[in-house]
């Protein structure tokens, strides 16, 4: 048994070396990231290489079923894969809401039907999709989202408004909320439906950032189509497959805290001793973390952890990643701060600014002490 | 491998929990301190833990122990964190057990069995003054005819006045390797100091004037004295982060059964916001450090390269986390929670020993940056 894994260690190792461009393991932005989709493009070709090399094994998602074309890997062995592609920094080969969030929702909950339906184009990184959760009147109360849709026997037709839907403007179909029981508890009248984006009635609007990019809209429906066989799950008990899908968006959110400082300290200690110890002190945080966050995922995949744990991993890791980024621009003084020229022109800056918004989407750091109160210390509720 | 506890280290939690709850609970702790006992500990629960094992840990089999790890010794340290538990299980059957299992001479087994057993008690004589510095050490050890003369002190050495042996730093000469002696603590030329801290631990001043230690006392190790030195404390750091863990959660559990239970402006304080995000934030950090710790004991018995540095993580981040559950522990219970009468604010007395044992937060951070590079 441990032979085997050692074996598997030994081969995934040399298969990485053989396969993962070295242009693969430099340090990506968020522009080298590959989203895939309809109109996905490599932005060079070691990228699609890459994708390419990883998708024949199926580890664009090595531990999903290998029926519907994933890497079909036990937990210890998707373990030994992560370990050996973090070893030489390789970076992860498809980018997707289908694969972070979607797709283990449909996993759990999906019929058969649906699972083969939209599991490989997710796994060949075909379909890119979008979360129609948030509404301007549903946010962290996000329970209380008004989208109707409306029964028409076969099909239902969708009418509202979402907003912050990051890449919808790129998405080639949503997962969405909507109301489908406006008379019942808020909770018991949510159904959780998927839908085409150029399917009628849908349109988008970018909404630009403080970092001065869009990457989010204001998504509307008016009189959108959907087609019966598009609900996952149980009628009105949307809320079920919503919750479950926010676990597995929160845990990895909950990542942006694996990043380090290590790269900005030269010097530090003559140009400003208490940010070097503050540094230090934020190692010590970050190392923690890591740590913590190879318990989580193992307790995680092993489906051991509370199922509020991952609210307790993506408070700690985001407001870590935060901490983070007001380091390295205190570390980066002007040079930090620059918002054009020089090759780089504001990368510091807009990643700085771009991290604000993990302690809000995926559910605030507040929502999310709130479950960890209730749920996990069983405090009273007021 | 999974970094969470197999069935069998689930078992031993079980067990070591389960005795010291039963045995040793904070009662027993202040019951030693009510009663000024001159040993600050009980001998017969220390025979029994010998019983039970919990001296065995890191002892190997050939020697009479269990041939186990760090997270096994770190489990039985946990569980005594939880209960308060005086014990000199961390620097005996810990620190004293790896140093004393590098040993190429007759000292290992001279001693090993007899920690095994659950009869000998070691302590660690490693620092000369108020804050951890394990690298300043002023002890001399000359060459003498028979072996060594020591002349000077140590500061603030826990249990040493009920130790069977000293484990003890020195210097043949400033800027030299250091040495690792193993003493008596009926040797000749030894005086102690005993007093007690502010947690009613018992930790004594150590004068050694003209103290002869045989040669076959001085511990040595197949390698440099300087790397068991280094190979000791990051045993015992992670030991005593373990029984911070321990703890942190035993002042956690109190805290939030406070939150739980009692009632203001006709509702349970627990249901007030301002606590609950407080409360969450705390059981948060507890959880970092839970992982940091494990991560640390997993490096430890896997040899790794990376030992010491996962040593410095857990016991700083164990430390700042400790001193938060006891500090929102005392704030939180209000009053009562500065009564004498109440438990938690023997944990918060604990947790400030603790914290500065063997490194506070602030000493290995610095330590971090630096092997960081920075
Ligand atoms: C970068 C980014 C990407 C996003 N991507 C998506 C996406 O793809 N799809 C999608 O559906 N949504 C997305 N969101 C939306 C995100 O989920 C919401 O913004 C979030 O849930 C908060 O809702 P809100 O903006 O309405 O804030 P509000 O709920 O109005 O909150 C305002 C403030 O009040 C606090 N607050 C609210 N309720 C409580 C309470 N009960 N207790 C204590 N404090 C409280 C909040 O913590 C916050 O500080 C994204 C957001 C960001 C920033």
């Amino acid at each position: 048994m441990t032979d085997d894994l050692t074996q598997f260690r030994k081969e995934t190792r040399a298969w990485l070396q053989s396969n993962c461009p070295l242009q693969m393991r430099e340090p990506q932005t968020d522009e080298d990231l590959y989203w895939g989709g309809r109109d996905g493009a490599f932005a060079n070709s070691a990228q699609k290489q890459w994708f390419e090399a990883m998708l024949s094994r199926g580890w664009t998602t090595p531990d999903w079923p290998t029926e519907y074309g994933g890497g079909g890997l036990d937990p210890e062995r998707a373990k030994i894969l992560r370990e050996e592609m973090s070893r030489i920094n390789a970076r992860p080969p498809l980018s997707s809401f289908g694969i972070w969030m979607l797709g283990p929702a449909l996993l759990k909950y999906g019929t058969e039907e649906q699972k083969r339906y939209h599991l490989p184009p997710i796994i060949r990184g075909e379909i890119r999709w979008c979360q129609g959760y948030s509404e301007p009147g549903a946010g962290s109360d996000l329970a209380s989202v008004a989208t109707r849709a409306e029964d028409k026997g076969d099909h239902w037709v969708v009418n509202g408004q979402k907003i912050w839907t990051s890449y919808a403007n790129k998405a080639d179909w949503i997962f969405c909320l909507v109301r489908t029981d406006p008379t019942a508890p808020k909770h018991l009248g949510i159904s959780f439906v998927l839908f085409d984006m150029r399917t009628p009635g849908v349109s988008t609007r970018p909404i630009r950032l403080i970092s001065g990019n869009s990457p989010f809209c204001e998504t509307f429906f008016d009189d959108v189509v959907v087609p019966k066989g598009n609900l996952v799950g149980t009628l009105h008990r949307g809320w079920d497959v919503a919750k479950y899908l926010l676990g597995h968006e929160r845990e990895m959110i909950s990542a942006m805290g694996l990043g380090e400082v290590e790269s900005i300290t030269t010097g530090i200690s003559e140009i400003d001793p208490l940010l070097r110890s503050q540094m230090a002190l934020f190692d010590v945080r970050a190392a923690a973390f890591r740590a913590c966050s190879e318990l989580f995922l193992d307790e995680f995949r092993a489906g051991r952890a509370h199922p509020a744990k991952s609210s307790m991993m993506k408070y700690v890791g985001t407001e870590l990643n935060k901490a983070r980024h007001e380091l390295l621009m205190s570390a980066g003084g002007f040079e930090a701060a620059r918002w054009s020229g020089g090759s780089d022109a504001g990368a510091s800056a807009q990643a700085w600014l771009r991290s604000k918004g993990n302690s809000i989407e995926g559910g605030t750091s507040e929502v999310q002490l709130n479950i960890v109160a209730k749920r996990i210390l069983s405090l009273p509720s007021t | 491998m999974p970094l969470y506890h197999d069935d069998e280290q689930t078992m031993l939690q079980d067990t070591a929990r389960g005795f010291f709850d039963e045995h040793a609970p904070v009662s027993h702790m202040r019951g030693l301190r009510d009663a000024k006992d001159p040993a600050g500990i009980a001998h017969e629960l220390w025979r029994r833990c010998g019983e039970m094992g919990f001296t065995m840990a890191l002892i190997p089999e050939e020697d009479g122990g269990l041939g186990l790890g760090h997270v096994e010794a770190g489990i039985v340290q946990e569980a005594i964190g939880r209960n308060l538990t005086p014990s000199p299980l961390l620097a005996t059957a810990i620190g004293g057990v790896v140093a004393l299992r590098a040993a190429t001479n007759d000292l290992r087994t001279e001693w090993l069995p007899r920690i095994a057993e659950g009869v000998a008690i070691v302590a660690l004589a490693l620092e000369e003054g108020s804050k951890h510095a394990p690298d300043q050490i002023t002890l001399k050890a000359c060459k003498h005819a028979d072996g060594f003369v020591l002349n000077g002190a140590k500061r603030f050495v826990p249990h040493a006045h009920i130790a069977d042996l000293l484990i003890v730093s020195a210097r043949s000469s400033p800027g030299a390797e250091p040495m690792l002696l193993a003493v008596t603590r009926e040797t000749t030329g030894i005086t102690m100091r005993t007093q007690q801290l502010a947690d009613a631990s018992l930790v004594s001043d150590i004068e050694f004037d003209d103290t002869v230690v045989e040669h076959s006392n001085v511990l040595v190790p197949p390698r440099d004295t300087g790397a068991l030195l280094e190979e000791i404390l990051n045993a015992v750091r992670v030991g005593a982060a373990a029984e911070l863990i321990g703890l942190a959660d035993g002042a956690m559990e109190r805290t939030f059964a406070y939150l739980r239970d009692r009632k203001q402006f006709g509702v349970e304080i627990g249901s007030f916001q301002a606590l609950q995000h407080r409360a969450a934030h705390l059981y948060g950090e507890v959880e970092l450090a839970r992982a940091a710790v494990l991560k640390a004991q997993r490096e430890l018995d896997g040899g790794s390269g990376d030992r010491s540095r996962h040593a410095m993580v857990a016991k700083a981040i164990a430390s700042q986390a400790a001193t938060l559950a006891v500090q929102e522990g005392v704030q939180m219970h209000g009053g009562i929670g500065m009564t004498d009468e109440h438990d938690i604010g023997l944990f918060m007395k604990r947790a400030r020993v603790l914290a500065e044992l063997y490194g506070d937060t602030n000493y290995h951070a610095h330590r971090l940056a630096s092997v960081n590079g920075y």
